[in-house]
């Protein structure tokens, strides 16, 4: 009772890489709590998905397997999930920012009446004294994310309701097997016992989706740009180095709203968070809410006309410059250079 | 439904964070939006866009904004008219104050409940929250089904009382059928909105809250809003829109800011470079004897 609960993403019989993450975050904070892990996964022919996530340390696997399950309806996945969470009393609950999780946590944290941070960069256990009441709390969870368009951030607790819910996006956390993952306990849920026909009132006519063709996230090299590159033209620049760098080519949120680079492609708080060897960082000016999602790279250069970016303040190398003369320079002698 | 949908359009009046001073957050942890220029949030511009174009195709369809938040909120509703709305609600009370995303879903909720719409259509988030919570939250407290991430509605069957809408996910476009009533938020990646019309900026430039007429005290807004109720944009209350004083502002909301820190950005020694060709020649030459590329 009163364990941590992971909602697993499902699709085609594989756990999204968020789930795993959050995993793999939920060990940590677990450990910490000395309580234990469980995973709920809700969808259709879900045999043996326990193995996946018991290697990622899922304790205890709730199970709702039926065809009115797959693919995600918020409806049906919410009134499960309430189920379930009205039954064993999770104290903590994560969920994928995604746009499943996105969708679905916050009507869940309505219906129960408990608070939900969106989009945490980080999660924490910690105590709380309430300044007004004096009222201690033990081991809440701090939620931690930037806030306010990137200009603070921020730590958010949920006091009193249960559970405590965060959704982080994918790549925030890091995914690691266990070493030596013990079998997970099954639980069937029997979930038609939560459905109602009002649950059925959204209908999936048609989908189409396509395998991701970006992929930031596992690059090893980045050459990310940011509003600084003046335009969609501007980023061709960036293409061609990422390209004799064998590299993928990122950009800021300013960025993607300006048109210059797809959605797919932005780095940060409200994008993706990347951990490549090699970040070079092109006309971004460093706001929290991008380098919330590169900080982690093991080398950041930046490239700015402007001495005083912040960006400079977390980089290795700050070349203070013009990307349109310093990116062909670097073109130049790479070739010149390399073998 | 009589050739016609009543729609109601949640919109905010945001911060623009792009823009942000020193000034910008309160001892306590709550955002003073008195410091900050204020605009209409983007994404409630896309919403009211799909609103617009219901309206385009059954001309009998009402508009009505609704949103929370100070006296200066009401700048979002004449702006929403001035694009076609056919009017708004200002929900503004002190009680309101402090809310978190469940307390003001709740409030919204409650005032939802008593205008009784066949559709509802919201941003997907807001810029200065980004959390994209209030639209499925506010779902929830109404009992009615949520379609998220709209990119467009395609089709709408007035007999059979269903509504097909485009989401744009992560990996794809999703198209469902939702049964209304129901609630839409809409993305970014939706058309942008039109611009003003010259004839409803004529007819709504006077649009005015009673707060805003009494703050005004000039005789000519009493009379010409006694004549043209049109031109009056209500004010709710908790009072007025039935909710439970336990459930709102700081008081009903179950998440509380612990901390706020500023952005300070641990500094690295970083190598400071120039531009010349010297320089990247150095760092190129570097990076390929530390096998950093290459």
């Amino acid at each position: 009772m009163n364990n941590i609960f992971v909602y697993c993403e499902i699709e085609e019989g594989k756990v999204a890489d968020v789930s795993l993450e959050l995993l793999t975050k939920a060990r940590d904070l677990a450990s910490t709590l000395g309580c234990r892990v469980e995973a709920l996964a809700i969808g259709h022919n879900l045999q043996g998905i326990e193995k996946q996530l018991a290697t990622y340390g899922a304790e205890i696997v709730h199970v709702a397997d039926g065809e009115e399950l797959a693919p995600f309806r918020t409806l049906p996945h919410a009134a499960v999930v309430c189920g379930v969470f009205k039954e064993e009393k999770p104290q903590i609950a994560l969920f994928g920012a995604t746009c499943t999780g996105r969708d679905l946590a916050p009507r869940v944290s309505s219906a129960l009446h408990s608070g939900l941070t969106a989009d945490c960069t980080s999660l924490e256990i910690g105590d709380h004294k309430e300044a007004k009441t004096g009222k201690e709390y033990k081991d809440l969870l701090y939620q931690i994310r930037p806030a306010f368009g990137g200009n603070i951030i921020a730590t958010i607790i949920n006091p009193d309701c249960r559970p405590q819910m965060a959704t982080v996006r994918e790549g925030v956390m890091k995914m690691e097997p266990v070493a030596n993952p013990s079998p997970a306990e099954v639980k069937t849920v029997d979930y038609k016992k939560y459905l109602g026909d009002t649950d059925f009132a959204v209908k999936i006519v048609a989908r189409e989706m396509e395998e991701r063709k970006i992929n930031i996230k596992g690059a090893p090299i980045i050459v990310a740009g940011g509003y600084g590159m003046g335009s969609k033209e501007g980023f061709g620049l960036l293409y061609q180095l990422a390209e004799v760098l064998g590299a993928e080519v990122g950009a800021s949120r300013a960025a993607v709203d300006a048109g210059f680079a797809e959605h797919e492609r932005q780095i940060g708080q409200t994008g993706v968070t990347v951990r490549p060897k090699l970040y070079i960082a092109c006309g971004i000016s460093g706001q929290i809410q991008h380098t919330a999602g590169m900080d982690g790279s093991s080398m950041v250069i930046s490239i700015n006309t402007d001495p005083e970016a912040p960006i400079g303040k977390i980089a290795d190398y700050a070349i203070v410059g013009d990307v349109n003369t310093v990116i062909p320079k670097m073109i130049k002698y790479y070739k010149q250079n390399s073998k | 439904m009589n050739e016609a949908l009543k729609i109601v359009v949640l919109a905010k009046q945001v911060p623009d964070t792009r823009n942000v001073g020193k000034d910008a957050m309160k001892a306590d942890g709550t955002v003073n939006r008195a410091a900050l220029p204020a605009i209409f949030n983007p994404e409630d511009l896309n919403a009211l866009e799909q609103a617009l174009r219901i309206k385009d195709r059954y001309p009998r369809s009402t508009i009505t904004i609704l949103t929370m938040g100070p006296f200066r909120a009401a700048e979002v509703i004449r702006e929403a008219m001035f694009r076609g709305a056919d009017g708004g609600v200002l929900l503004t009370d002190r009680k309101f104050a402090g809310a978190d995303t469940l307390a003001t879903s709740y409030t919204l909720a409650c005032a939802i409940q008593k205008m009784n719409p066949d559709l509802i259509i919201a941003g997907r988030q807001a810029i200065d929250g980004d959390t994209a919570q209030v639209g499925p939250q506010v779902a929830e407290k109404l009992g009615l089904p949520q379609v998220t991430y709209a990119e467009s509605i395609d089709a709408i069957d007035l007999q059979s009382g269903e509504i097909t809408v485009r989401r744009r996910l992560e990996r794809g476009i999703e198209t469902v059928v939702m049964k209304l009533p129901g609630v839409i938020t809409v993305n970014a990646s939706a058309p942008e909105c039109r611009p003003r019309n010259a004839k409803m900026v004529m007819k709504y430039k006077h649009a005015r809250t009673v707060s805003e007429v009494q703050q005004q005290q000039e005789d000519y807004y009493m009379a010409l809003h006694k004549e043209r109720c049109y031109l009056c944009i209500p004010e709710w209350g908790a009072a007025d829109v039935n909710a439970e004083e336990a459930s709102l502002g700081l008081n009903g909301s179950p998440t509380k800011v612990k901390k706020i820190e500023n952005i300070v950005f641990q500094t690295k020694e970083a190598k400071r470079l120039t531009g010349t060709d010297a320089d990247i020649e150095g760092l190129v030459k570097e990076l390929i004897s530390s096998h950093t590329i290459g």
